[in-house]
């Protein structure tokens, strides 16, 4: 194994000296100046603030104050509000919103020490699922660059499949976490509903959104989410459960596990090249302990279908805020107050936010809200009550992330429908609020394949503790693209 | 269940977006094709089911004391506004 190719390896090196922070940084921002113009994974690089943070946690490594985090470069989705720098949401709408505040984990990751190298790329408001709505143009996957990486958090997850830092912060609100961790790829997870404040993080759909992050391993994952999980009172969903000590629940044994195979994931439509990797992950964890059976989940194939009413309806209503009054864009010589509000939102947004805004007010006009709304949400009820079933048989539910591999850049842009079905297997974790992960499994034709694991509530522990048994046994998460250096503390290697 | 380009209009309008005129009839298609996936739902049987409130069992929305929190922000927030004048946001003329 490469000597730094994790944000645990890096942790280790700044304590041991083997290189500064502002090395480390410096090393980071080069890759990035290098990579940017063909992958366009972020909007924004704040290298000089990057420079000054990492000088700082080196005084802190040097005075033996710094944390695990302290002086490890990282990137955050640019959904998440950034004091003094701009903070887009992919959009047109928000291209000059210079946040006056941070949000609760960037003020987190900043107490612990990390040093912000800029913002990643995101489909606009968070809504696709391929990177291709982003207002600031697509990002390319580092496997193949004539690739998707995902969305929407594309930039964050290539950002770390190009090892440009070892980890960026995400958001999940229909898998917008695991699906381009599974194409690029890297491990990411989406923690339960509530357990991480989303306090600065645009909202798109209140009920699904949950900020969480990629990283290259489970040990990397547990290590951030034990600075970014906890009770936040700013954000009322915010939960006050406490925080276990994720680093000692990785090392939770496998053996006795009991895993419930998702019968319902493995129908139509999945391809056998991403069946195969998935269901080698199965039989690694069965040799490693845990008991391996079929679940049904009956409700659980209505999720796409109950979240295309949920998400646009809620987004509908939380993008009501942009006015062109207050902040964001607002177009040239408005004749009255109607043409400012109908012209800038026109102006500010693209075409998928203004479909989804579209079928979001539609769903909840007056004569359509009990069809619509409350209908999806009664199914949502459904799906709930499916996994809490299951739950009940078996510890951890296991499946494919995705049907495909990274398609083709431009492959499914005319035609919503086939590319909302992308998010086909991870939807229903959002439904009933349950944390989540996607970790590499194998590749097909060279492209990464994603293995999804979803637990009950507060579960991210053994999520991460199984995730972390797999990644002890195999080196997927390892693996990096043609002409990508595993090792974060190189210098210029392609 | 299909929506006709009229109707997308006037959701349009209720949403306060301007529409191009020649960008409609796509939006018509394909807010249409959503509606038709969307209408799986209409044959499922919720019986008695209560709608889903919260993610979290037994969770609901925390409250708190209506009481200011923060000092006086305001020529910071005003900071991103399109156009103020003597610390007021300014739009076009609503009162003749």
């Amino acid at each position: 194994m490469t000597a730094d190719a994790t944000l645990a390896s890096l942790s280790a090196g700044l304590r041991e000296r083997r290189y500064s922070s502002v090395e480390l940084t410096q090393a980071a921002l080069a890759r990035i100046a290098r990579t940017q113009p063909e992958l366009n994974t972020l909007i924004t690089v704040t290298g000089e603030a990057a420079l000054a943070s990492a000088a700082a946690a080196d005084q802190q490594l040097a005075a033996g104050t710094a944390g695990p985090l302290t002086g490890v470069p990282m990137i955050h989705k640019d959904i998440f509000c950034t004091t003094g720098v701009l903070t887009t949401c992919g959009s047109r709408m928000l291209s000059n919103f210079v946040s006056p505040y941070d949000a609760h984990i960037v003020t987190r990751l900043k107490e612990a020490g990390m040093v912000m190298l800029g913002k990643a790329n995101m489909d606009e408001f968070a809504m696709g699922s391929s990177n291709e709505t982003s207002y600031f143009g697509p990002v390319r996957n580092p496997w193949d660059t004539t690739r998707v990486p995902g969305g929407s958090s594309g930039g964050s997850a290539a950002a770390v499949a190009a090892r440009l830092a070892p980890l960026a912060t995400a958001s999940d609100t229909g898998g917008s976490i695991r699906q381009p961790a599974a194409l690029c790829g890297v491990t990411g997870i989406k923690p339960t509903y509530g357990r991480v404040s989303r306090y600065g993080m645009i909202a798109f759909a209140s009920s699904l959104d949950q900020a969480g992050v990629i990283t290259v391993s489970a040990e990397d994952a547990a290590l951030t989410l034990q600075a970014m999980a906890g009770f936040d009172p700013r954000d009322s969903t915010s939960v006050d459960v406490p925080v276990p000590d994720y680093a000692a629940e990785l090392q939770q044994p496998l053996a006795g596990l009991r895993i419930g195979v998702l019968r319902e994931f493995f129908g139509e439509g999945l391809q056998p090249a991403i069946e195969g990797p998935v269901r080698e992950a199965l039989a690694t964890w069965q040799r490693l302990g845990a008991t391996v059976t079929e679940v049904s989940l009956p409700s659980l194939p209505l999720s796409v279908a109950t979240y295309y009413v949920v998400a646009p309806a809620e987004a509908s209503s939380n993008l009501a805020r942009f006015d062109g009054v207050r902040f964001g864009h607002r177009c040239d010589k408005p004749r009255d107050l109607l043409d400012l509000y109908k012209r800038s939102r026109a102006e500010g947004f693209g075409a998928e936010v203004k479909r989804r805004i579209i079928t979001g007010t539609y769903v909840l006009s007056a004569g359509y809200f009990d069809a619509y709304y409350l209908k999806a949400q009664r199914v949502r009820a459904l799906i709930t009550a499916d996994f809490k079933r299951a739950f009940a048989e078996v510890d951890v539910l296991v499946g494919p992330t995705t049907p495909t591999p990274a398609f083709g850049l431009g492959d499914k842009t005319s035609d919503p429908i086939t590319m909302y079905l992308n998010d086909i297997y991870t939807i229903g974790a959002n439904m009933a609020g349950l944390p989540a992960m996607s970790i590499p499994c194998g590749l097909a034709d060279g492209l990464p394949v994603g293995v999804q694991l979803i637990g009950p509530h507060f579960s991210e522990g053994r999520l991460l503790a199984a995730a972390h048994a797999f990644q002890r046994e195999t080196d997927w998460h390892l693996r990096t693209p043609a002409g990508v250096s595993a090792d974060f503390a190189a210098g210029e290697t392609r | 269940m299909s929506l006709t380009p009229k109707q997308i209009e006037s959701i349009a309008h209720l949403a306060r977006l301007e529409l191009d005129v020649a960008d409609v009839p796509r939006y018509a298609e394909s807010i249409s094709s959503i509606l038709r996936l969307v209408s799986e739902l209409e044959g499922v049987n919720t019986g008695d089911v209560a709608p889903m409130a919260h993610p979290l069992e037994g969770q609901v929305q925390r409250l708190r004391a209506d009481v200011v929190t923060s000092g006086n922000l305001r020529e910071t927030l005003q900071g991103n506004a399109p156009q103020t004048e003597a610390g007021l946001y300014l739009v076009p003329k609503v009162i003749e």
